[in-house]
């Protein structure tokens, strides 16, 4: 079975996650727009990504989607309840592994928990946190410091303190952007790995076009000023996922139709 | 042709050419090559040698400089004093009181005003700016109002003491606060902190270097500002002494008093370090640290 007929098949019938309606966003009072009107449904087990050069205002979209920041027109509703501020079933995960240095690794991972529901919680949700380690692939690093982990090691930790409280969504704002490439491929297939174990939905900001289509089943691709999502491609490759699978003709022509639809204006 | 073969090839061209291995030894200057204390041993005993023959051969008076070996007469008369405990123990508590008491004063209004400029947008904008003003006025100059407010007592010290030792603990606290990563700030505002939460789990503990920064330049200046007060406002510390010293050009007693005082300012400096080297244990390895500027 490939993903094309699970695309198909959730497009029918799974619930949707997220639901963006004409979400805009303008900057100060001479109204600069870095968001119009962007419309886009995340459907549960999807994995979409959203792609354009700098400054096309996808950090500002992610941040949205998470309620870090209001909208200044549109409608977010994530499970069906719209999204007015930080909502503890997000799961959310930046550039840097945002380790916290005077906690060891467990103490990082737990705390989402510790800072919702108490310290006696956080210690309840250990064995799950352990779990979780295990997962990514960190057993035995539990009473680590983060300074004993490799930039790789500390974002495993932080996909594993992203899942602790079980999300319903993963927003991803370049997660791997700042590990070495050979790290960023490996991490990515581990991702991806774990998301399916997880049925997790997930949101990825990205500027690497292989990147977005060899995780995503919808590439949005963004322009700039104003930032608005000119395309959204789906991606018709088997699942899981393999490395391999950048040779194929298929994903040359995913990524050609990208970069040409970021070259003729959605760039500039 | 087999890779032994070859390789017997390659070193067999090699000798032909009047080739060897290009082993040569990289330049460590000297110094680096001594252990530490050696250099460190070898400067003092080069410095008080030094001195030595500019006092003994009469080039510089004695009446100005002291001979490093009066001193340490001096040094050993006064350490005497002190462990009788003699005048000298009673004006030395004098001042390690001014100076215990002035730091904690300073820590106390340092951190208050601190965390009030560097938590609250109405203290960044309304108070810091008259903080910097008073903090770039002639500190000392203040001390007659200190004397005039407070009288000659041990409480005028401390107040100068500590207004001179505070600044540097409300900037230190003020930007260790300000210090905190973007990121951070927003993982916080994502997983639902609360105002109270992301200044106790992020703000504080990631501004804990700029604290001690500061504290260790408060912890000197505060010994500095205890004497300043005694010079300028009598009372019956070290700073007396010293000054009762310096007038009977007794500078052998000057000297070694100085150095008694200094261990007060080492006491404090190590103190603040000690602490330091506890509550801020993720920078205290060199490695560490490198590790958390490649990342």
């Amino acid at each position: 079975m490939t993903s094309h007929v699970a695309a198909e098949v959730a497009g029918s019938y799974a619930r949707p996650v997220y639901e963006l309606a004409n979400v805009s966003k303008y900057y100060g009072e001479r109204g600069v727009v870095a968001l119009e009107g962007v419309n886009l449904t995340l459907r549960e087990g999807e994995f979409h990504s959203v792609i354009g050069s700098s400054g096309c205002g996808k950090s500002t979209l992610l941040k949205i989607m998470a309620g870090l920041t209001p909208p200044s027109k549109g409608r977010v509703v994530l499970s069906g309840t719209p999204v007015l501020g930080a909502r503890p079933d997000i799961g959310m995960m930046f550039q840097q592994a945002t380790l916290f240095p005077w906690r060891t690794t467990v103490q990082n991972i737990l705390l989402p928990v510790e800072v919702r529901e108490g310290r006696a919680a956080a210690e309840a949700a250990k064995q799950r946190a352990f779990s979780l380690l295990e997962l990514v692939g960190l057993k035995g690093f539990e009473d680590t410091y983060p300074s004993q982990l490799s930039g790789g090691m500390a974002q495993r930790a932080a996909i594993c303190r992203m899942l602790i409280s079980s999300p319903n969504v993963l927003l991803l704002d370049e997660p791997f952007s700042a590990l070495d490439e050979i790290t960023r491929d490996f991490m990515n297939m581990e991702l991806q790995r774990v998301c399916l174990e997880q049925n997790a939905s997930a949101f990825l900001v990205t500027h690497s076009i292989s990147e977005a289509v060899i995780l995503s089943d919808i590439v949005h691709v963004m322009s700039v000023r104003p930032g608005r999502v000119v395309r959204s491609i789906t991606i018709d490759l088997p699942r899981p996922r393999t490395l391999d699978m950048v040779t194929l003709p298929a994903f040359g022509n995913y990524v050609s139709q990208i970069r040409h639809l970021l070259d003729n204006g959605a760039g500039l | 042709m087999s890779e032994p073969a070859l390789q017997a090839r390659s070193d067999l061209a090699a000798a032909e050419l009047g080739l060897t291995d290009t082993v040569w030894t990289e330049k460590v200057s000297w110094a680096s090559q001594v252990p530490r204390w050696v250099s460190m041993l070898g400067l003092l005993v080069t410095f008080l040698a030094l001195w030595q023959l500019v006092t003994s051969l009469g080039i510089v008076s004695q009446l100005i400089l002291p001979s490093p070996l009066d001193t340490i007469i001096d040094l050993g008369f006064v350490g005497r004093n002190l462990i009788s405990g003699d005048y000298m123990l009673v004006a030395f508590w004098v001042t390690a009181r001014e100076v215990f008491w002035g730091f904690v004063l300073a820590l106390a209004i340092g951190v208050s005003l601190g965390v009030l400029v560097g938590e609250t947008s109405f203290g960044e904008r309304a108070v810091m700016p008259y903080i910097v003003a008073i903090d770039t006025m002639p500190k000392l100059a203040f001390a007659p109002l200190f004397v005039a407010w407070l009288g000659f007592g041990i409480m005028s010290k401390v107040a100068l003491a500590a207004f001179i030792s505070v600044f540097p603990i409300i900037v230190g606290t003020a930007a260790g606060l300000h210090a905190t990563d973007e990121n951070a700030r927003m993982l916080f505002r994502s997983i639902g902190a609360s105002r109270l939460q992301t200044l106790i789990k992020l703000k504080i503990p990631s501004g804990l270097p700029q604290f001690f920064t500061g504290l260790k330049i408060a912890a000197i200046s505060v010994v500095s500002g205890a004497i300043a007060g005694e010079f300028l406002g009598g009372g019956q510390g070290f700073g007396e002494l010293i000054r009762v010293a310096a007038s009977q050009l007794d500078t052998p007693r000057v000297f070694s008093l100085i150095i008694y005082l200094s261990l007060l300012g080492l006491v404090m400096f190590g103190t603040v370090s000690w602490l330091q080297y506890k509550f801020v244990f993720w920078h205290r390895t060199p490695d560490g640290v490198a590790k958390k500027a490649s990342r």
